[in-house]
């Protein structure tokens, strides 16, 4: 048994270090590729450093103890009517009292820091990214999320997407998000946290990619039947190679307008990419106003 | 004349459901002609379905609860050989239907119909034990409570077999379970599943309450109870206030479902969000209604088996009276991704973390239990120590999920899946199998083989190892919960490791049979004849094993903490001259066909067979009105009686 604890011990002391390592650049929140994901990445390893510090001490301690005052050990010291000292009570309340005071700083500056309504504005960044180049404005992206498919809407360029979502990388983007029907979540662990989208009302998140890569994204809130394959790519690309797809892509057929709009959301889940070269203007204030025809969640009943 | 019931219902079409249905058809009809061949139908029906006796309804309550552990794990196992397969490409073999109904059941099973029996029971066995007492304060509605936990059972389980269960997730967020979008009658099963059994609940935990505030042996002070009394007390506080908010939310959104009302839909001025919020205000309290009373557990371990009295007692009653307050500050934290503003998160995920000050505080205190300790290393202390190496990364992770902005790239990730389960089956599960071969010898006079017992711990660690840290890193990598199939493949090898761990885990749950098995069949030898087997502090091991239906003859006098401990040190009591008779709850049937009705009436609700819901409604009342006008409630057990078993008692110990 004692043996067996030895080993359990030195699983436990190498899997932090494990799941780093084997986390790192396959994607992932750990792989971050923006300033928001990574502030995001240096907040979650400075606040499991922080706990370690105490997590780390407590479970050796509670292995050797467990080892050490074993009843067939007679070198051990026996006390057993110790049940109270006034110097340990102290120290077991602060030390936890300690840490939450540092890490609730932390959780008090991340949060406003790092509140995803909050605009991307310089100076902005952490010790792990670069600083934003330029004053670039920001890129507004209504996201509509359908089941099972995700509507991308370009408002100022007037065009809109299907399930991928390109936008210039270096520039700060500025998702205003709803749903068509039920809940989901609009999420690319690569470059930041995720918000919920929900129907009749609009949530706000702001990202940015640091260069040009492809991102994947995805629906993280439990939707129904498609749920799985709510999927999207986020291609981020150097501006010029975004202009030039805002070229292909705007006046090209079709339009998206009220009908547009209704076959699309009664079309169920679809992983088809496709984009519309013409947006009606309000759109999507008359999707958070539910103005719109709101269909039913198709395969979903029996 | 039957609403919407009908052959469609049966799902003939579902190899795996109907292979299901057979399995619990056939299961049953063997235990019917069992007990019939065995004419077992008396003895079950005055002994255990009518009883009213804490021990009896405890001990059924365990039962049910391992069960109902079976029926959770092979969803589980079926979620995991799922998710195994179906990368890339590959669908794997359960389709979306059938895998969103497994995981919606898999939550809501092994919280209300495995976690919470389990602790019930236990608190229900144990707490009158411990207080000195005869019995709970209400030993009557104590049936009807257990009753109606088992009536939303059995009616989970019958979705299985007559229609379909949720799949919507065990917490049914709308719009998703509203009827625009789940127009079945899964949502239905679990609402009124829940409802049944809720109500069943909160009677539970005002009768547990009412035990402790008002019933205590003589002497017994608020600070001479033992700690597993004063996590029960919390808990039961956190039952009572917390269990009507999720009856109201149920009934909101039943009134959505079947009378067109816009609580939480999407139109009429419907706001889902409204629900998460509500949802949660029940569903935070909920996860330390189930810890709590482990917490409690593993004190109790900790300083028998160590032979000392538990470290900084009044620290532990301060921690868990803390604990039970804070826990209902702290329900935003479980949707700071909805958009509420950087004020409002940054408050909730401080609030959060400073439970982490309490909950700390036990550990420290567990640990300087086992300092200078003298630990003999049998199963119960085995799960403890297991407990507090593995709560503790659970607590490391759940603090990190208070700090928002960690949590938006967490939530609904599998990181915090691995989280849940890691506090869930480090603490409550863990907490659960300690107590059960803790207090078995107590409630059947033997102990349970050591060394499956051991052999069932370690697979269970190990499992439990194997399982989620495997999620924990594909939380990392971006998976996030409840998916069908995934396209990347390079998730796959995790979760073919964590399939292996719930294999392990398996092993660990047939070791627990064996455990019970080989125990019965050398009960014999195994028997405890003294009361005492682990040479324990607190006032149930002062009695017999199993104790008479009365525990007590006399009740005990208790002057300090420890209440038994000091006795054993005072030397043998001086014999009772004469035994004054006492009055004992009279067996009643009231409870069984109570909930028996609550069946008939949520079946009939959720079919939409009104006359029947009425009917089935009408019968439980009138059942209820009967025993109201009871006139004899209780039995009397006579003073020759008390002395008598008491010479038979005596009779083995003395020396030959």
């Amino acid at each position: 048994m004692i043996a067996r604890n030895r080993r359990v011990l030195a699983i436990l002391a190498t899997l932090p270090a494990a799941c780093l390592l084997a986390s790192c650049r396959q994607g992932g929140i750990l792989d971050p590729q923006g300033p928001v994901s990574g502030a995001e990445r240096l907040i979650l390893i400075n606040a499991t450093a922080i706990m370690l510090v105490v997590v780390l001490p407590v479970i050796v301690l509670t292995l050797a103890f467990a080892w050490w005052y074993r009843a067939g050990n007679r070198r051990a010291a026996y006390a057993p009517d110790w049940s109270y000292s006034g110097h340990v009570e102290l120290v077991v309340w602060s030390i936890p009292a300690m840490v939450v005071i540092l890490l609730g700083a932390v959780a008090w500056i991340g949060s406003h820091q790092l509140d995803p309504a909050r605009p991307l504005r310089a100076p902005l960044t952490g010790p792990l990214t670069g600083p934003l180049t330029g004053d670039s404005p920001p890129l507004r992206v209504e996201v509509v999320s359908m089941d099972w498919k995700w509507l991308f809407i370009y408002p100022e360029q007037q065009v809109a997407s299907v399930n991928q979502l390109v936008v210039p990388a270096g520039t700060p983007v500025e998702f205003v998000l709803t749903s068509a029907t039920v809940m989901d979540a609009f999420f690319v662990p690569q470059l930041g946290g995720q918000i919920y989208t929900m129907p009749g009302m609009a949530t706000r998140l702001n990202l940015l990619a640091d260069r040009p890569g492809d991102y994947p994204g995805l629906s993280s809130n439990f939707s129904g039947a498609g749920f799985s394959d709510m999927r999207f790519m986020l291609h981020a690309v150097p501006p010029a190679e975004f202009e030039q797809w805002l070229g292909r892509t705007r006046g090209a057929a079709p339009t998206l307008d009220a009908a547009a709009y209704a076959h699309l959301a009664a079309g169920g889940s679809d992983n088809s990419l496709r984009t519309y070269g013409a947006v009606d203007p309000k759109l999507f204030e008359n999707i958070v106003q539910q103005t719109m025809p709101v269909a039913a969640a198709p395969g979903n009943d029996h | 004349m039957l609403g919407k019931l009908s052959w469609a219902a049966i799902p003939f079409n579902e190899p795996e459901a109907m292979g299901a249905s057979l399995f619990i058809i056939v299961g049953f009809l063997v235990l019917f002609a069992l007990v019939t061949w065995k004419g077992w139908w008396t003895y079950l029906w005055r002994e255990w379905l009518t009883s009213v006796d804490h021990k009896r309804i405890g001990v059924m309550y365990v039962l049910l609860a391992l069960v109902l552990l079976l029926r959770g794990f092979i969803d589980a196992i079926m979620m995991r050989s799922q998710l195994a397969i179906a990368a890339g490409g590959a669908q794997g073999y359960l389709p979306p239907d059938h895998y969103d109904q497994i995981f919606s059941a898999h939550g809501t099973i092994m919280i209300f119909f495995m976690a919470m029996p389990f602790m019930i029971g236990l608190m229900n066995f144990v707490v009158p034990l411990q207080l000195g007492v005869r019995d709970v304060a209400f030993p009557a509605l104590n049936a009807i409570s257990f009753w109606l936990t088992a009536s939303g059972a059995l009616l989970v389980n019958i979705s299985l077999v007559v229609g379909e269960f949720a799949r919507t997730g065990w917490l049914a967020y709308p719009p998703l379970s509203e009827l625009q979008f789940s127009p079945g009658v899964g949502v239905d099963y679990y609402l009124w599943a829940l409802q049944i059994s809720g109500i069943g609940t909160l009677l539970a935990g005002i009768n547990m309450v009412t035990t402790i505030l008002k019933l205590r042996a003589p002497g017994m002070t608020y600070m001479r109870m033992p700690v597993f009394c004063w996590t029960s007390l919390a808990s039961s506080l956190l039952i009572v206030a917390a269990f009507p908010i999720l009856t109201a939310t149920f009934g909101m959104l039943l009134l959505d479902r079947y009378a067109g009302m816009h609580f939480f839909t999407n139109d009429g001025g419907g706001n889902c969000m409204l629900y998460v919020n509500l949802i949660w205000a029940w569903g935070h309290p909920e996860v330390y209604i189930l810890i709590l009373p482990a917490f409690g557990i593993f004190s109790e371990v900790i300083a028998a088996f160590s032979g000392k009295a538990l470290f900084g007692y009044r620290s532990m009653v301060m921690a868990t009276m803390a604990i039970c307050v804070l826990s209902f500050m702290v329900w935003l934290h479980h949707f700071f991704t909805m958009g509420a503003g950087a004020d409002v998160n940054a408050v909730f995920g401080i609030m959060s973390m400073i439970i982490a000050i309490p909950t700390g505080v036990k550990m420290f205190n567990w640990l300087f239990t086992l300092y200078r300790g003298r630990i003999r290393y049998e199963p119960p202390v085995l799960w403890a120590i297991g407990f507090m190496v593995t709560f503790v990364i659970g607590g490391l992770t759940g603090v990190l999920l208070a700090v928002p902005p960690a949590d938006f790239v967490l939530h609904n990730s599998l990181f915090l899946v691995a989280h849940f389960h890691n506090v869930i089956i480090g603490g409550v599960l863990f907490g659960a199998m300690a107590g059960y071969n803790y207090w078995f010898p107590k409630a059947f006079g033997f102990t349970l083989e050591p060394r499956l017992g051991a052999v069932s711990f370690w697979c269970w660690l190990v499992g439990f190892y194997l399982a989620f840290i495997p999620l924990y890193m594909l939380g990392l990598l971006g998976m996030t919960r409840r998916m069908q199939h995934y396209a990347d493949l390079s998730w796959q090898p995790y979760l073919i490791v964590a399939e292996g761990g719930a294999l392990v885990i398996l092993c660990g749950i047939l070791a627990t049979v064996a455990q019970l098995v080989v125990s019965i069949r050398t009960r014999e030898q195994r028997r405890d004849l003294s009361g005492d087997p682990w040479n324990a502090r607190t006032l149930e091991w002062a009695t017999a094993s199993p104790p008479p239906a009365y525990n007590f003859a006399v009740l005990p006098q208790v002057e300090s903490l420890d209440a038994f401990w000091a006795m054993k040190q005072r030397g043998p009591m001086p014999p009772v001259e004469s035994y004054p008779a006492i009055e004992m709850p009279r067996r009643s049937p009231n409870g069984f066909v109570t909930a028996f009705f609550a069946v008939v009436t949520g079946f009939a609700m959720i079919w939409h067979i009104w006359w029947m819901a009425i009917l089935g409604l009408a019968c439980a009342v009138v059942t209820l009105l009967v025993f109201g006008w009871t006139e004899r409630l209780e039995d009397e057990v006579s003073g020759e009686q008390l002395a008598a078993d008491a010479r038979a008692r005596a009779r083995p110990l003395e020396p030959a």
